[in-house]
């Protein structure tokens, strides 16, 4: 009998310690906020994604303090009704139930979901029926297996898988709206810091908006399965400075650069099934399948931010996709290595 | 005939060629014999989906990773998430049910004998559907072949422009055939309880988890019936020129969602609500009180099952609904977690003031409650669309569902197991092995899934075959990976128990944990008959009542 009291006591303090264990694990891993350049939701750095953090928080604190509640309730009746050796054979007060206590813990519930739900719905109501101003940045982002097309129809601008927005100042604020569409699967268009995540379906066009304050080089990308490569369709949003950003209209607007010295790449190009998904303004090339190229070299990243925009990666990239994007959409055109080099060049030139 | 006569089959022993026994279990149209085939097909399949589970662990465990493929990686999170739900969960649920539920009311079989066994092979068929895709995916050459859609096969991705070949044909088969199955087990579950109860088993003094299979049950012919329908649809779409999904000639992607969320979610309640019903069991038994709140337990699980069928949006935040929609959707969910903590306030009624034994089967419920109710509070923040403007599609609505899932409906299985297998094979489970399956798995699972809920924070989207070092995401992939081992480790524990406790167990007799309800007045395991003479019982605990004729529940109720 005591051997039995003994375990049964050794077994309860390891369940207790093992509560605190993951209590204090959960605690401990509690999100740092990241200074920049992070991809965490609790460092929010425009409107809509401050008032979901906000949110979150009051949420955060009202379910942590039902946990408290019912966990110390839990704990409670574990610790003190634990089968003791000296009750053995005997049984408990059979107790069937007790309206009144039914009751309270109907109506407590009722009580918090009314606060919960009135805080939500204000939320809900601020961010998705946002009036648009009629000076905001206008942008269509078009989702593509595996990368991200965006138009700005009243700058006249097509570049694709970079977002330059400009930062907006609360004062005077310059909102950016985007609208959603897609060209072929489900996509979500997901950036943490600036806001939630909206998808991209095809035949549904969404909006979203975000009114960044800070500048810097906000990360994110696809959220919603959309196919082999759904893990390297990442996004990056450059919030300018207003003179950076009217800067990068004016390069972007311009058409591209045509250097002699790049005949030989351009001639390739335009001799292969590149010009049939690929568009260089300026050019006979208007494919509308793959990546606008007209300011290629504008661009940090190539194949939607899987690899730099160096000299080397580019060179892989047309020689074989699948090195470094396997399931990628574009083909290898089994191009002649001074073929390549010279489309290579060409590409260099595209500024 | 008189009941002394009667022998125990089993205890007889023949010397019978295996082949015939395999043909009695083939053939056989015994519930207990179902419900044990049932499970025991879930049980190969949980491994199956386990060892799916472990390459995705693998190959998430450090960024830029290429121990599998992207297209592999596809292939194993939808077929892990396909199995689980749909050959591990579903079958081992309906196996219980099948096994317990006329045990429990005092009936001799279930309604349907002959329709039970052909939903049973029908499931199975299915489970076989989807794994032959492996081999026949692109035709028979094509090796190494699987659908690659993920769970839900979200339109257009699931037509054929962007999924050729058959893989997800023997996806779309293997759920149509086991929605079939499943249908007639619930149509079969229902009238079993309500045609078949003993004399004096009155409606409302049904055990708690005969009430809450009635529940499910009904739930699963609302829910599977949507989801056959857009698996027809689907085919018609693919193979007859129909458009009801192809958005390039002008179908709707969002049909499709709600179609499948409104089978989804439901689904969720459908798993979850017979593991209520193993608490509902389990938890008095070791407390050693009846259950606190009998009727407001009925009505909480009636409630739920109402409500269930009114969130199934709430998987649909990030897809554009208008504001008014989703608050709608952000209520009713809201609102579900009334009834469901109603039922967590019960289940610690029934503790408090009773005298708890820390058998298996109660650590595993215990540890249901507490995670159940952190699933539950994650889920009420996932409730708040803003809140899940950021958290869906990441990996912290991952570890939710998981918490739900393992921490809650698979918890509740170990449970259910350890209580219930002494009365299916006549001998008890390890303790020893039964503790350290249930501290090794406790250990993992809250490794692995406690831990999983920050990188969604961080940013994280679930269903990437690789990641950037950098982002913050790395020691926590690394961490959640040893935790998914740990857990397999348990897995082989639990397994080796049910294996070697079934030849050296200790012989249970017929009732071990001194429980009340009517399966266990009956020898273990029970006679093909179930009961030589059918029991009359006059209270919610008719064992209760026999052995304490002085104090009798049948008096209070």
């Amino acid at each position: 009998m005591l051997k039995m009291k003994s375990s049964t006591l050794r077994l309860l303090a390891q369940t207790t310690l093992l509560f605190f264990w993951a209590a204090m694990t959960a605690w401990a891993s509690e999100p740092k906020v990241s200074p920049s350049n992070g991809t965490n939701i609790f460092a929010p750095a425009s409107t809509p994604a401050k008032s979901i953090a906000d949110l979150s928080v009051f949420v955060l604190v009202v379910t942590g303090l039902i946990f408290a509640v019912v966990f110390t309730l839990l704990l409670y009746s574990v610790v003190k009704f634990r089968g003791r050796a000296k009750d053995a054979g005997r049984e408990p007060a059979q107790v069937y139930g007790s309206t009144q206590i039914e009751l309270a813990w109907t109506i407590i519930p009722i009580l918090i979901v009314v606060v919960l739900f009135l805080a939500t719905a204000r939320i809900i109501h601020a961010i998705q029926d946002a009036q648009e101003p009629a000076d905001a940045i206008q942008v269509t982002a078009i989702g593509h297996q595996y990368w991200w097309e965006f138009r700005y129809p009243r700058l006249g601008i097509v570049t694709a898988n970079e977002l330059h927005i400009p930062v907006s100042d609360p004062s005077h604020p310059t909102p950016t709206f985007l609208q959603l569409l897609s060209a072929d699967t489900d996509h979500s268009f997901w950036v943490p810091e600036l806001a939630g995540k909206t998808d991209l379906i095809p035949n549904h066009p969404n909006r979203m908006w975000m009114d960044p304050q800070r500048t810097g080089i906000f990360f994110g990308q696809c959220a919603q399965y959309c196919g082999t490569q759904h893990a390297k369709m990442l996004l990056r949003v450059s919030v300018d400075t207003p003179e950076d950003f009217a800067a990068w209209v004016r390069a972007q607007q311009s058409p591209a650069v045509e250097d002699t010295s790049a005949i030989a790449g351009r001639r390739v190009f335009e001799s292969n099934a590149c010009m049939n998904c690929h568009a260089v303004a300026g050019t006979p090339a208007d494919g509308r399948f793959g990546p606008d190229l007209t300011h290629l070299m504008s661009r940090t990243t190539i194949a939607a931010g899987a690899a730099n925009n160096t000299h080397d990666n580019l060179r892989l990239w047309i020689q074989d996709p699948s090195a470094i994007k396997p399931g990628s959409l574009m083909p290898s055109m089994k191009l002649s290595d001074a073929d390549l080099d010279a489309v290579v060049t060409y590409m260099e030139t595209l500024r | 005939m008189s009941s002394n006569a009667i022998t125990i089959p089993g205890t007889q022993i023949e010397a019978r060629p295996w082949v015939d026994e395999l043909h009695q279990w083939v053939t056989t149209v015994d519930h207990k014999r179902l419900g044990i085939l049932y499970i025991l097909s879930a049980l190969l399949f949980l491994a199956i989906g386990g060892v799916e589970a472990l390459i995705i662990r693998i190959q998430l465990m450090r960024p830029h990773n290429d121990f599998v493929s992207p297209e592999v990686f596809n292939r194993m999170f939808t077929m892990h998430g396909t199995t689980m739900i749909f050959f591990v969960a579903m079958p081992v649920l309906f196996g219980f049910a099948n096994y317990l539920v006329p045990l429990m009311i005092g009936a001799r079989d279930m309604a349907f004998p002959r329709l039970n066994a052909f939903s049973f092979w029908l499931s199975f068929l299915g489970a076989l559907l989807l794994y032959f895709s492996f081999l026949g995916g692109s035709g028979l050459y094509g090796a190494g072949n699987a659908p690659d859609v993920g769970w839900w096969s979200y339109a257009p991705l699931g037509a054929r422009a962007f999924s050729p070949g058959h893989s997800s044909d023997y996806w779309t088969l293997a759920l149509l055939v086991s929605g079939f199955g499943s249908i007639g087990t619930a149509i079969n579950i229902i009238a079993t309880i309500l045609c078949l109860r003993c004399p004096g088993m009155k409606i409302n003094r049904m055990p708690l988890l005969v009430w809450m299979n009635l529940v499910m049950a009904g739930m699963v012919l609302i829910a599977i019936t949507p989801l056959s329908a857009a698996q027809i649809m689907l085919l018609i779409d693919r193979y007859l020129g129909g458009h009801f999904f192809d958005t390039q000639a002008g179908g709707s992607a969002v049909l499709w969602m709600h179609f499948f969320w409104i089978f989804g979610h439901p689904e969720v309640y459908i798993l979850i609500i017979p593991c209520f019903a193993f608490m509902s069991e389990i938890i008095p038994v070791f407390s050693r009180k009846p259950i606190f709140g009998y009727p407001v337990m009925v009505a909480a699980t009636v409630c739920i099952a109402f409500v269930s069928m009114s969130v199934w949006a709430h998987h649909m935040f990030t897809i554009g609904m208008n504001s008014y929609a989703n608050s709608f959707f952000t209520l009713t969910t809201m609102v579900v977690g009334i009834p469901t903590g109603i039922k967590i306030f019960n289940w610690i009624g029934t503790m408090w003031g009773g005298r708890i034994q820390f058998k298996t089967p109660m650590l595993f419920s215990i540890a249901f409650l507490f995670q159940f109710l952190i699933a539950g509070l994650t889920g009420i923040m996932m409730a708040a669309s803003p809140f899940d403007w950021q958290l869906s599609l990441s990996y912290f609505v991952v570890a939710h569902f998981h918490y739900v899932i393992v921490g809650g409906i698979l918890f509740a299985l170990f449970g259910a197991f350890y209580y219930w297998y002494p009365k299916m094979t006549g001998r008890m489970l390890s303790e020893r092995l039964g503790k350290w399956h249930f501290w090794l798995f406790f250990i993992g699972f809250h490794l692995t899934f406690d831990v999983m809920h920050i990188p969604g924070i961080l940013g994280m989207p679930r269903r990437i075959y690789t990641y950037e070092p950098g982002r913050g995401w790395d020691t926590l992939n690394f961490i959640i990976t040893i935790g998914a081992f740990i857990q397999a480790l348990a897995i082989l524990v639990f397994l080796a128990n049910l294996v070697i406790s079934y030849f050296r167990g200790a012989r249970a007799g017929n009732d071990p944990w001194d429980a009340w309800t009517l399966e266990w007045s009956v020898s273990s395991p029970p006679p093909a008959y179930n009961f030589a003479t059918v029991p009359t019982v006059s209270s919610r605990r008719p064992l209760w009542d026999l052995k304490h004729p002085e104090d009798p529940d049948s008096r209070y109720e």
